[in-house]
């Protein structure tokens, strides 16, 4: 199957979990989705039926309130039967509206809270290393999680035990809880401040596929540095209504536009 | 109880190529000698503690054993939300040394004397707290922690030379250990307020002929309520003394089991009271003047159980 087509049946199954749980945070788990197609069936060095081995590529899923985007990849990939996605934030269910360890085949850390991904890739990368292990760890991160000094506490940390194994993924959407991230909380220049971190910074666009897959097919860029990719995203990206919309962190599906948006 | 730690994790690393240590950049002239030894398993994290924490997760996620320390208010209270998701949650072996505990750095004032943080930690789901009386509960403890994959945090002092057992007590996780039997009244104490009671206890046994029993409660949690009731209940007086907040700590735990099993005795809390420290101290000032009362102990004790 092509990326587009893949990418489409990732959103239909995160717009069917919203709709059926009327669940908001659709536009975080949108703006994610190709990132995550280009990643589980092109980059990441994983076996479904083997989840847990210990020399796969392990992806930290940081901005744990996307989860539908990552339960929806993980069952396109067959890590698990997609009528799993069915008990999404329902009553006794495990699959949280954010991401949780051992709810489902092929989460590495429980998140939620922001900026907790990042410490917990880097101890597995340096793991990785000290055990002249080959295997790789990418982070995807909000760009709401930039403003965590976490995130700063291990970039340096990253950058000084040379982490060349370990890649972040921006999701940069601009978009952040109350508003556009530099109203908020001015991130820019972004590129510059993981630079002078000492990280190796490359800037895409996170919907183009073939960037993507470029861009990540190279890591490390640099020997001896952590790698961050800076994704530039449309919050929403694929449901018109939703595109580049602070409301669709919030908003609930209606019936009329679940119907119109799987089209 | 510091030289004790060292000593044990440097012969635990030995045998286990998975046992790490990792710092907040604390531990000058203590450290050194894990250091030396296995530098590749020594990670001086810098004063960032809660990506140290983070970090510790990664490498217990990945099958190593991390030891993180630093001294408690920054490997505790610091990296709290750390300790709660990346730790608990996950239910990694991970273990917490916080060194300094109560008043140890009593001269440096309240951001470094810490108060409460047994009290937070023991609501956590999934962590044990330790809080050992001297150095051979600590290295007993260490050893038993060891073999088991689950958090845990160690309250560890390290000013002043005390000293409550002179052969191996053979504790177990959860249990209280009788330091001492007595038919007269019972105190229950935790931390270095363990020795200083068993003083206390040997005064009052000489001068006064009243014979108390003295529990050391070592695990704060997880805590074995029915051996506690079995050790304690048949006492019409209980006297809880520790070197902690009286909200939340040992007197807590006592009084809520206490509580729940319908006791119809009466119970004395003791430990620091609701505040900061309005004036700094040496560790024996601050004790002193919070907790034991100066000169005042003795007969506050005797006074109770009379």
């Amino acid at each position: 199957m092509d990326y587009n087509s893949i990418s489409k049946n990732i959103r239909k199954k995160i717009l069917k979990m919203k709709y059926e749980s009327q669940e908001g945070h659709i536009g975080s788990a949108l703006s994610c989705v190709d990132i995550l197609n280009v990643l589980y069936f092109k980059i990441l060095k994983i076996d479904p039926k083997d989840p847990l081995n210990e020399d796969r590529d392990r992806l930290v899923f940081s901005k744990g309130h996307a989860a539908a985007a990552l339960y929806a990849v993980l069952s396109e990939k067959e890590f698990f039967e997609e009528k799993i996605l069915d008990a999404y934030c329902k009553d006794g269910s495990k699959l949280a509206g954010h991401s949780t360890r051992g709810s489902v085949p092929g989460i590495e850390i429980s998140a939620g809270s922001l900026g907790h991904g990042l410490p917990m890739a880097s101890g597995m990368a340096l793991a990785g290393k000290k055990d002249n292990k080959n295997y790789r760890v990418f982070v995807l991160m909000s760009d709401g999680e930039m403003d965590e000094g976490t995130t700063w506490e291990s970039a340096l940390f990253s950058a000084h035990h040379k982490l060349d194994n370990l890649t972040v993924i921006v999701d940069y959407n601009k978009w952040q809880a109350f508003g556009r991230t530099n109203e908020v909380l001015n991130l820019e220049p972004l590129a510059k401040k993981w630079e002078s971190f000492g990280w190796s910074v490359k800037e895409i666009n996170g919907h183009n596929f073939l960037e993507i897959e470029n861009v990540l097919s190279i890591v490390p860029f640099e020997k001896v540095k952590p790698n961050v990719v800076i994704a530039n995203t449309i919050k929403g990206k694929g449901v018109e209504f939703l595109e580049d919309k602070l409301e669709s962190h919030y908003t609930h599906i209606t019936k009329e536009d679940y119907e119109k948006s799987i089209r | 109880m510091r030289k004790a730690f060292v000593k044990t994790l440097i012969e635990l690393a030995e045998k286990d190529d998975r046992v790490y240590l990792l710092t907040g950049d604390l531990g000058f002239h203590a450290l050194e000698g894990f250091a030396e030894k296995f530098p590749e398993r020594f990670l001086n994290c810098g004063v960032a503690e809660q990506n140290m924490m983070g970090v510790a997760a990664g490498l217990a996620l990945s099958g190593k054993k991390p030891y993180v320390y630093s001294i408690v208010p920054f490997v505790t209270l610091r990296c709290l939300e750390q300790i709660r998701i990346d730790v608990c949650y996950h239910n990694l072996d991970v273990k917490i040394i916080g060194i300094g505990g109560g008043f140890s750095y009593g001269t440096l004032g309240s951001t470094h004397s810490v108060m409460e943080e047994m009290a937070i930690l023991r609501t956590i789901p999934n962590m044990s707290v330790f809080s050992p009386a001297d150095l051979l509960e600590t290295e007993e403890l260490f050893l038993k922690t060891y073999e088991n994959k689950n958090p845990a945090y160690f309250r560890l002092s390290n000013i002043g030379q005390y000293e409550v057992y002179d052969k191996n007590p053979n504790l177990e996780i959860g249990k209280p250990n009788v330091v001492k039997d007595g038919a007269d009244g019972v105190i229950v104490a935790t931390g270095l307020m363990v020795s200083i009671c068993l003083d206390i206890i040997k005064k009052i046994k000489n001068e006064n002929n009243i014979n108390l029993k003295l529990l050391s409660v070592h695990t704060v949690k997880p805590l074995d309520e029915k051996l506690l009731m079995e050790q304690i209940s048949d006492f019409k007086k209980i006297f809880v003394i520790e070197e902690h907040s009286v909200i939340g700590g040992l007197g807590s735990i006592v009084a809520e089991v206490l509580a729940d099993s319908g006791y119809g005795g009466i119970l004395k809390r003791v430990g620091m009271d609701d505040e900061f420290l309005k004036e700094i101290g040496t560790a024996d000032y601050l004790r002193a003047k919070h907790i034991v009362k100066k000169n005042g102990a003795i007969e506050d004790i005797l006074n109770y159980f009379k």
